[in-house]
């Protein structure tokens, strides 16, 4: 059985290059690191919005980029559930056209009905009828998350998720993301800049730096072994207040 | 009256075939520059644009080079079907064309570069086409900028004067579109007649920006 996804690439932008490889088993595998570390343009390297120089991207049987062999998948056919970080719903349509465009034929009946589930699912069923501008930020969130979800994706890649969410809604949202891989039993890949998030959320945890994967592993191993200070406080810190519990 | 009337129903049916073209034509021109980097783009540009500050008399003594008789396309068209542009209503709307291009060109090509580039990338990742991605979502999204285009396209095909007289001349009944019959109104005396049609005009171009304006006027922002 091949590995949930492996991935390799460089891609350089002026000053800037980013050279990674990481590779991961089903479950919930988070990127982390601070802002500019090359998390997001991963993510557009994954879902074939930018090409690298070299690498190979693999999703599960499927290969979706390898310079080598020439092989570059088109982002329609790399079967990706991708929710943007500020989440990119239509403003043109209402909350059910937005979920509705995902589908191949946007206005069959069978699109509707499957709109209408993932409506229901995610509790946006009084707001179909919504524009984005009248939506919440936790609202849009839901809708974008119920769009990814009607192109009936293969992979999820979620670019800080909870960003527009509020404290108070966090925590809930984690545990619905978490179910959701669970129910879907898809490779879930989660960007985030928070470490408790980060932490609370991973199967599978790769640290960005500076363009660079400076550690990769479960979340126990890297708090046992931390190779970066901020996650070496951190995890000290953590130490100090032992007691926090993180879902092992 | 009788003159006013039949020059401001030229002048719509030149200025209207004018738009319909720079609608299909404009439209895809501005897609094409807004969304592709190809070889010779910046002169393609170059040349839409160049009527803008060309005096009209050029464009429209190009467009006999072009058109007429002996043009280089109009010559072959003449030879085979017997039919050439010039002196016709359909000589006066290609000089429109030709004009009023830019105005849609320039106009529509700004709105569908301000949509974000998020959209059109998300669009694919939820597998839609380029068409399917540029009909449901960049062109909606672009759309009042796409309209203005529109909209001051017509108006300004509406005023064309110079390009007009190169290539249709100034035959009243099948040429004299508003703003020719006003000069030659003027030039023979008739003072009231050209009154009278240029506040026709100004009625008319002030109205469609006007009603334009808040035809657009922002749906969901």
């Amino acid at each position: 059985m091949a590995l949930a996804l492996s991935v390799r690439f460089r891609k350089t932008f002026g000053e800037f290059s980013l050279d990674v490889a990481w590779e991961a088993e089903n479950g919930i595998v988070v990127l982390f690191g601070p802002s500019g570390a090359g998390k997001s343009l991963t993510f557009q390297v994954l879902a074939g919005l930018v090409t690298p120089e070299e690498g190979r991207v693999q999703l599960g049987d499927t290969l979706l980029f390898d310079r080598e062999a020439g092989v570059n998948l088109p982002p329609r056919e790399r079967a990706v559930g991708y929710l943007f970080q500020h989440h990119a719903l239509f403003p043109h349509m209402s909350a059910e056209e937005n979920i509705r465009f995902a589908h191949p034929v946007p206005r069959s009946a069978e699109a509707g009905a499957e709109a209408e589930a993932l409506l229901r699912r995610f509790h946006l069923q009084g707001l179909a009828r919504q524009h984005p501008r009248a939506l919440s930020g936790g609202q849009r969130q839901r809708v974008a998350l119920a769009r990814a979800l009607m192109r009936k994706p293969r992979w999820l890649l979620l670019d800080e998720p909870l960003s527009a969410v509020d404290l108070a809604l966090r925590r809930s949202i984690r545990a619905e993301l978490k179910q959701l891989q669970r129910s879907l039993a898809i490779p879930m890949v989660l960007v985030t800049h928070d470490l408790g998030e980060a932490f609370a959320m991973a199967d599978y945890l790769v640290i960005y730096e500076g363009g660079r994967v400076t550690q990769a592993g479960s979340p126990e191993e890297i708090l046992r072994n931390p190779e970066n200070s901020v996650i070496a406080e951190w995890a000290g810190n953590a130490r100090v207040h032992g007691g926090r519990v993180f879902s092992f | 009256m009788e003159t006013l009337l039949t020059a401001a129903r030229l002048s719509l049916l030149v200025s209207l075939s004018a738009t319909v073209l720079i609608g299909v034509a404009g439209l895809a021109l501005a897609y094409l520059l807004a969304s592709r980097n190809f070889r010779g783009k910046h002169l393609l540009d170059a040349l839409i644009s160049v009527p803008l500050v060309l005096p009209p008399t050029v464009v429209g003594y190009y467009l006999v080079l072009l058109l007429g008789r002996e043009g280089w396309l109009g010559g072959p068209i003449y030879r085979l079907t017997g039919w050439s542009a010039v002196f016709t209503w359909q000589g006066a709307a290609l000089a429109a064309f030709v004009v009023a291009l830019p105005l849609m060109v320039r106009v529509s090509r700004a709105a569908i570069q301000a949509v974000d580039r998020d959209l059109v990338q998300l669009s694919a990742t939820l597998g839609k086409s380029e068409w399917e991605t540029a009909w449901y979502v960049v062109l909606p999204l672009a759309r009042q900028g796409i309209l203005a285009g529109l909209v001051l396209s017509f108006a300004r095909a509406l005023g064309e004067f110079g390009a007009t007289l190169m290539i249709a001349g100034n035959i009243p009944g099948k040429t004299s579109t508003l703003p020719l019959s006003i000069y030659t109104a003027f030039q023979n005396g008739d003072d009231a007649l050209a009154q009278g049609m240029a506040l026709l005009l100004t009625a008319i171009s002030a109205a469609v920006i006007y009603f334009a304006n808040r035809w657009t006027a922002s749906r969901w922002l």
